[in-house]
């Protein structure tokens, strides 16, 4: 293929007849597609659809909590309920959401090149997640698991009657989808960036999904190994956590944390590349400290493998390594907060517009923080010691997780459904459910800061009565978190009909994605592109694309 | 060294076959990455229950047989350098030598295995199969000294042979697979002076195959052998 | 476009010396655990495995003489990670006893 320089800023291209989405109609030719939009695309739908189905155990938890006895169902059920919400979330929403949805879709367009490294393999990965996903239904469907997500020793390999190796094997599953996605990228982003794009002038959301990556290939296969020894002490006999032959249960969890907490960076990483590109384009700038931003990424990709005990500090490990976790855990907070910093500093003296996926991006802002700050007080051993098991550290990581990672999420939708699909969505409807989201979050989860902090125990089926007035609260939060959710899916899909024709570049952003029609053709550019450029050149885009982005 | 105009295996979403040999080397050795971290996990089991339960570990280890331990690490060695000079074949674009090599590294791999299945039978006779039918009554020979060991201890030790050994000779399977199918693509010359990437990624795996088995050997099998 | 291979490919003769030099460290390894070195045992054994694994990995996997540095980088992640998880979970371990 040609290359030619493309002009920083020529006008964009008209919509053509033919993109990724009419370029073959059957269902072969999406369930054997190796282009990495239709991957993305068969990964919304997968997503989203794993998404409503933790939604729905999570109702049922609040529908328990609302009344302090446990009413709704058995306290075993209860058990299963969490655990099945846990495992659901984790594994089959919040690792694969943003790196495969919008990853897949955008790693390609940004850097200029026609398709991932692997496009098989991309396929492969989805092929594995969905196994995974029928393994894990098929779990809930005979009974379900009751250890917790955590799966802590010895009970999950002693005790426990229920389906632990198949629920082990379809997270093992799982697991190489998105080791997999991380290796494809990891290649994808070294090999195949367009010429002149060198890494100073990436995206910072290509700069994230690399870090992201980082974390998936070296974490993942640690959790991968841990699961086969728990499935070969059920199964064989191979006694390597059990104490009665002077094996250590704890072994168990340091193996488990080890992934586990990287893994909630695999979360947020690509979540809070998401968030910079959107502070660029709603604030009309370049990013404050680019650098700083970049290199943060994989600081914290690196710090995060070093910090996996602080969720043993009441366990049993020893006082030092305790103190040795902790200090590094303070560590991590560190490049977050030189994100938030940077982001804030962009903002000063932007031309800021409030277009939905702006709204979505000042909310992480602030619930990311509120996240942070929390889990630097979960730090704290002192403090620790107290909220440890407690709806404290429950509310503290879904402030990080929802209001963090699925604002960050849906931002990133509502920026690049245009891109996606061709057609805008409605914006009042849209800023309605943003609005539904944000309250109806902060109305679920802050009563429980205050429910963990004065002794409300996590995955207690009931509690003493004087809680019950919070529990009211966080279950009223959680129903309008709930309508702020189902409205983005049905005005998503009403535009894909009704909304308006977007052009190639809606927003007036930057970015190599922008400079190819909406939807884009099924190789991504007709000519490949030479770039000459920095990113976010916001104050070289030419008079006629300077105006504010449309919000209609 | 000549470059095919366009070389049939190039795939389309590469600029040029460099490029795309260049992305599947890199690809290759990030999974390497995950299989040193997958079998980290255990290595790190290995380390800590060696700290605490020394005696029983040694005691363990002193009943597996050495000299099948060291036969299978001179037949992966020698299983190595049969790859490399199966990738050095392919790219002087000897075809039969190739065969040759890749077909013997498969015997080679399957000689392991086939000791390797004695060496279980051996623990199955003696009773150090960890579950129920687990009995051991050695103890540890410490410069002659012997020193019992508790027995539990002991069966965590071949726990954890089983589980390290197993999880490697499947491995081995899956590379002797592998290279069978290799075998069968060179015989009927699908590899080139301008292409043979899959050889050398899949020499890439044989050899971190025969790395972990370089450190499980000493671990395993030379805990304590001074007696 | 052509760039420069890398062609690390030696000598069928140097891979059959690096070959005899393993299995030589083999034969080392194992006589060397006959002989009671009481702590250093354990200490020489790993150190020979990781003299052969270097072998292997600079000249049969061909990092020596690699056309691009990450190569390297990616090994040297790869067991640096590895050296992670060992170390800080011996922080726990070794230091159950203290009081």
């Amino acid at each position: 293929m040609a290359s030619t320089v493309i002009p920083a800023n020529r006008a964009p291209a008209p919509t053509p007849k033919l993109n990724y989405l009419n370029n073959g109609h059957t269902l072969k030719s999406w369930l054997l597609t190796t282009d990495h939009k239709r991957i993305a695309v068969l990964y919304l739908i997968s997503v989203t659809a794993f998404f409503f189905l933790g939604g729905f155990f999570a109702m049922l938890i609040r529908l328990e909590l609302l009344t302090p006895q446990g009413d709704l169902m058995q306290a075993d059920t209860y058990n299963k309920v969490f655990t099945m919400h846990g495992i659901i979330m984790v594994f089959f929403f919040l690792i694969p959401v943003v790196p495969a949805v919008l990853g897949n879709f955008l790693v390609p367009l940004m850097i200029g090149a026609k398709d991932l490294a692997f496009p098989r393999i991309n396929l492969l990965s989805w092929y594995l997640y969905i196994i995974g996903g029928i393994l894990i239904s098929h779990v809930m469907l005979t009974g379900g698991v009751d250890t917790g997500w955590t799966f802590y020793t010895p009970f999950s390999t002693e005790y426990t009657n229920t389906k632990i190796v198949e629920a082990g094997l379809a997270v093992f599953i799982a697991g190489f989808s998105s080791i997999f996605t991380g290796l494809n990228f990891i290649v994808t982003i070294h090999r195949m960036r367009a010429p002149g794009l060198t890494w100073d002038r990436l995206p910072l959301f290509i700069w994230s999904n690399y870090a992201t990556s980082l974390v998936m290939v070296l974490g993942t296969p640690v959790v991968a190994i841990t699961i086969v020894l728990v499935a070969v002490e059920r199964l064989f006999h191979l006694g390597i956590f059990d104490p009665r032959l002077g094996g250590d249960p704890l072994l168990f969890q340091h193996l488990f944390w080890f992934y586990s907490h990287p893994a909630v960076y695999i979360m947020i990483l690509p979540s809070m590349g998401v968030v910079s590109e959107l502070i660029a384009c709603f604030a009309r700038k370049r990013v404050f400290g680019y650098k700083f931003v970049a290199l943060s990424s994989v600081a914290i990709a690196v710090f995060g493998f070093l910090v996996w005990a602080h969720h043993m500090f009441v366990a049993g490990i020893s006082l030092y390594a305790a103190m040795i976790f902790s200090f590094l855990s303070f560590s991590v907070g560190v490049p977050s907060a030189v994100k938030v910093f940077n982001w804030t500093a962009t903002l000063y003296k932007g031309s800021i517009s409030y277009a939905t996926p702006m709204l979505y991006a000042f909310g992480f802002i602030g619930l990311f923080t509120m996240g942070g700050l929390t889990g630097l007080m979960l730090a704290t051993i002192g403090i620790d010691v107290h909220v440890t098991d407690t709806y404290f550290v429950v509310a503290h990581f879904h402030y990080v997780m929802v209001g963090g990672v699925l604002m960050g999420y849906l931002g990133g939708m509502h920026f690049w459904w245009p891109k996606i699909t061709g057609r805008m969505y409605p914006e009042a409807w849209a800023k309605l459910s943003a609005l539904l989201v944000f309250v109806g979050f902060n109305l679920t989860f802050f009563p429980q800061f205050i429910l963990g902090y004065v002794g409300m125990p996590r995955r207690y089926w009931q509690y003493p009565p004087e809680f019950q007035a919070l529990n009211v609260l966080s279950t009223a939060g959680a129903s309008i978190l709930a309508a702020g959710y189902l409205l983005p899916m049905i005005y998503f899909v009403w535009s894909l009909r009704y909304g308006k024709i977007a052009g190639a570049n809606p927003w007036h952003a930057a970015g190599l994605e922008w400079k190819t029609t909406s939807p884009p053709p099924t190789f991504n550019f007709d000519e490949t592109p030479v770039v000459t450029w920095e990113a976010y050149n916001y104050d070289e885009i030419p008079p006629w694309e300077r105006r504010a982005p449309v919000a209609r | 060294m000549e470059h095919e105009a366009h070389n049939p295996a190039l795939r389309h979403h590469f600029a040029d076959a460099q490029q795309q040999k260049n992305a599947a080397s890199l690809g290759m050795w990030l999974f390497l990455v995950t299989e040193i971290m997958f079998f980290g996990g255990m290595f790190c089991a290995y380390l800590v229950y060696r700290l605490a339960h020394f005696n029983a570990f040694a005691a363990g280890s002193q009943q597996l047989n050495i000299w099948m331990g060291a036969t299978n690490t001179a037949v992966l060695i020698v299983s190595s350098v049969t790859v490399v000079l199966a990738v050095k074949a392919a790219e002087a674009g000897k075809r039969k030598v190739l065969v040759g090599y890749l077909v013997v590294t498969v015997l080679l791999g399957m000689t392991f295995l086939v000791i390797k299945g004695f060496e279980y039978r051996e623990k199955f006779e003696k009773h150090h199969v960890p579950g129920p039918t687990f009995n051991f009554t050695d103890k540890f020979d410490d410069n002659g000294k012997q020193i019992p060991v508790n027995p539990k201890e002991a069966e965590l030790f071949f726990s954890l042979y089983f589980a390290m050994t197993g999880m490697h000779a499947l491995h081995m399977i899956i590379g002797c697979g592998l290279f069978t199918v290799l075998a069968v693509l060179a015989w009927k010359g699908h590899y080139n002076p301008g292409y043979f990437t899959p050889i050398e990624n899949a020499g890439l795996y044989w050899h971190l195959v025969d790395i972990i088995w370089i450190y499980l050997f000493p671990l395993l099998y030379l805990i304590s052998r001074h007696s | 476009m052509s760039e420069h291979e890398e062609h690390t490919t030696h000598s069928q003769g140097f891979y059959l010396a690096i070959g005899i030099g393993l299995l030589v460290l083999t034969a080392t390894t194992v006589g060397a655990a006959f002989v009671n070195l009481g702590p250093f045992n354990p200490i020489i054994a790993l150190l020979i495995a990781t003299i052969k694994a270097t072998l292997v990995v600079l000249f049969f996997m061909h990092v020596k003489g690699a056309s691009e540095k990450l190569t390297g980088a990616v090994v040297v992640s790869g067991f640096f990670f590895l050296a992670i998880l060992l170390s800080l979970s011996l922080a726990d371990y070794l230091t159950r006893s203290w009081r």
